[in-house]
Formats: structure tokens, C-alpha cells, sequence
């Protein structure tokens, strides 16, 4: 792929080339962008696993009014994400992407990074009070200095520790 | 968090969870055009082997900058909802950097935020389900223990 990119120096900041990028993060925004224009709603992902632990848990935290009450859209949001990667993933993006293959893909990090990782993630996310979606991509959009200070945070220790765990030799 | 002003499940327009859905459907579409989906594209952007998220985060955030920026200049309301196009603001406090931190460190380890990770699932990437139930579990301890805390 690399050699395919026209410019060397920009190739090796972008080894895959920056057209994808470009576009998946477009159609995030316009995804959000849908949601807010016709409801007047922030959409942010990681609520939905509060909102959706009030269905089985009567821990009060999860049984506010604001978590039962969009509880129920979450679940579809949720769906509609799932759903739309699938649509890329298996029709898509193999008609559109001549190389692609169309069949199932699967991460090598390994499952217990996966699930501590996940952990910190859940916890952060939620204490924090937004994620990449509803702090990175809202957030910033709309300029909130709450959301700014945090996405500067997480991208602080995330780049460090995704250092780290490179140089201890674990990958990728 | 302007679901207060949504109405609740009772009396929603009838195209509330259509537009929905499809909104998370453009959005599960993004993440996996843009790879965010693969916890590797996102390690390798961390490990700074590959800056193509930054276009992702950026893209989006300035869709949505633009518009947020028109709509709560429009002097009208949401029409699913009736909502006004307010500027949702949250309140700054210990927790932001806190969970910033631990959500950063997470973020790290295993290279997969909330979305993305449903949208992995939708590419067919099994073990990341790993990593859900870790945020579920993750969502649930401080859940928990705030909770406990503030009934002591």
C-alpha cells in the first residue's frame, strides 16, 4: 500500500493512505449530525453502557430518570452502529474496494488486553463522563473546554501507554 | 444528556428510532471505513506509526462543529423532539481529568473505545466482545461504588 502513496514523506505519516480516514470520519460526524438536527440530541456511545446496565441492575446510578428514559433509543443507536459496520464490512466495501475482502476480520491484540483494557475504558469513560464520540467528536465540535480538557487528557495517556506496552515488546 | 427535553418513550414521533438508528448506522459506517473499528489502526496511531486518526477525530469533529454552530444559531427546534438547539456544556470537575486518565490508560492498553467497539462486532471481530464485557464490568464498578458512596 505504501507504495501506491504518491508523496514518501507524507506516506510514512499516513501508510495507508488518508482517503479512508478522511471519509469514515466525515460520515461519524454526519452520523451524529442526523441524530442532533432532528432531535436536538448529543449522541455519545459509552452511555449506553450505563443506561443499559438499568436492566438488570437496580443500582440506583443506573436507574436515574435520564438513563431509563433513553435507555431504550441507546439500545437502537447501539444497533444502528453495529449494523452500519457490518453494511461496509460485507457489502460495501467489497463492492466499492476492489482488494478488499469481504469476509470476517478479527483482531490479534491479545484477549486480556482486551478485557482489562475494556475495564479502564468503563470506568474512565463513564467517571469522565463522555468518550471519543460524546467528548472527541460532540465535544470538541462544539468548542465545550470540558471536552477539550478531557480528549487532551485520555490522547495524553493513551499515546503514552500505547508506548509502553510497544516497548515491554507486546503486540502489536 | 438533552433527553430531558425528548418527551420519553411514550409519546415520540413516530420517526424518533428510525432516524435513529440510521444516524448510528452512518456512524457505525464511519468508524469502519476509517479502521477505527481495528484496535491495530488505533495502536498504531498511538505508537505513531500511522497519524490517519487524526482525520477521523478531526472530520468529525468539524461536521459537527459546523453544524452545531449553524443549528443553535437557527431560531428553531428540533422536529423529532420539539428540542431547542442548545449547546450541551458539561460541568467541569475532578472526575473529567480522572476519567480521562483511566480512560486514556484503557484507551492504551487495548487500543478500542465504546463505539468502535460496537462497531467491531458489525465487521465480525469476535474477540472484541472481550472488550465490551470488560466495559460493561468496568461501567458497573464505579456505578456500584458511586452509588454505595452517595447513600452512606
Amino acid at each position: 500500500m505504501t507504495a501506491l502513496t504518491p508523496l514518501l514523506a507524507v506516506g510514512d505519516l499516513f501508510p495507508r493512505g488518508m482517503l479512508p480516514y478522511l471519509l469514515g470520519g466525515l460520515l461519524v460526524g454526519a452520523g451524529a449530525s442526523v441524530i442532533y438536527l432532528a432531535t436536538g440530541i448529543i449522541a455519545g456511545a459509552s452511555t449506553f453502557l450505563e443506561s443499559s446496565l438499568s436492566y438488570v441492575s437496580d443500582v440506583d446510578r443506573f436507574n436515574r430518570f435520564k438513563y431509563i428514559q433513553s435507555r431504550g433509543w441507546r439500545v437502537v443507536f447501539t444497533a444502528g452502529i453495529v449494523s452500519g459496520a457490518a453494511l461496509w464490512a460485507f457489502a460495501l466495501g467489497p463492492a466499492v474496494v476492489p482488494t478488499m475482502d469481504p469476509g470476517v476480520w478479527t483482531t490479534d491484540v491479545e484477549w486480556w488486553r482486551l478485557l482489562g483494557g475494556g475495564v479502564l475504558v468503563g470506568v474512565g469513560t463513564r467517571l469522565g463522563k463522555g468518550c471519543t464520540s460524546g467528548h472527541g467528536v460532540c465535544g470538541v465540535g462544539s468548542m465545550s473546554n470540558t471536552s477539550l480538557v478531557n480528549v487532551a487528557t485520555f490522547l495524553t495517556f493513551a499515546i503514552g501507554t500505547a508506548q509502553l506496552v510497544q516497548a515491554t515488546g507486546v503486540a502489536p | 444528556m438533552s433527553d430531558a427535553t425528548d418527551g420519553g418513550p411514550d409519546d415520540r414521533h413516530p420517526l424518533f428510532l428510525p432516524v435513529i438508528y440510521a444516524g448510528g448506522l452512518i456512524f457505525g459506517l464511519g468508524l469502519a471505513i476509517s479502521g477505527m473499528a481495528r484496535p491495530e489502526v488505533v495502536l498504531d496511531f498511538l505508537q505513531f506509526e500511522d497519524f490517519g486518526l487524526l482525520f477521523v477525530m478531526g472530520g468529525a469533529a468539524v461536521v459537527t462543529g459546523i453544524v452545531f454552530a449553524v443549528a443553535t444559531r437557527l431560531d428553531s427546534t428540533a422536529p423529532l423532539t420539539g428540542s431547542e438547539y442548545t449547546r450541551r456544556v458539561k460541568e467541569f470537575d475532578r472526575n473529567v481529568v480522572v476519567g480521562g486518565v483511566v480512560f486514556g490508560v484503557g484507551w492504551g492498553i487495548s487500543g478500542i473505545c465504546p463505539g468502535a467497539a460496537y462497531a467491531s462486532v458489525g465487521i465480525g471481530n469476535l474477540p472484541i466482545l472481550w472488550a465490551i464485557a470488560g466495559m460493561f464490568l468496568g461501567a458497573y464498578a464505579q456505578g456500584y461504588l458511586r452509588s454505595r458512596r452517595s447513600t452512606a
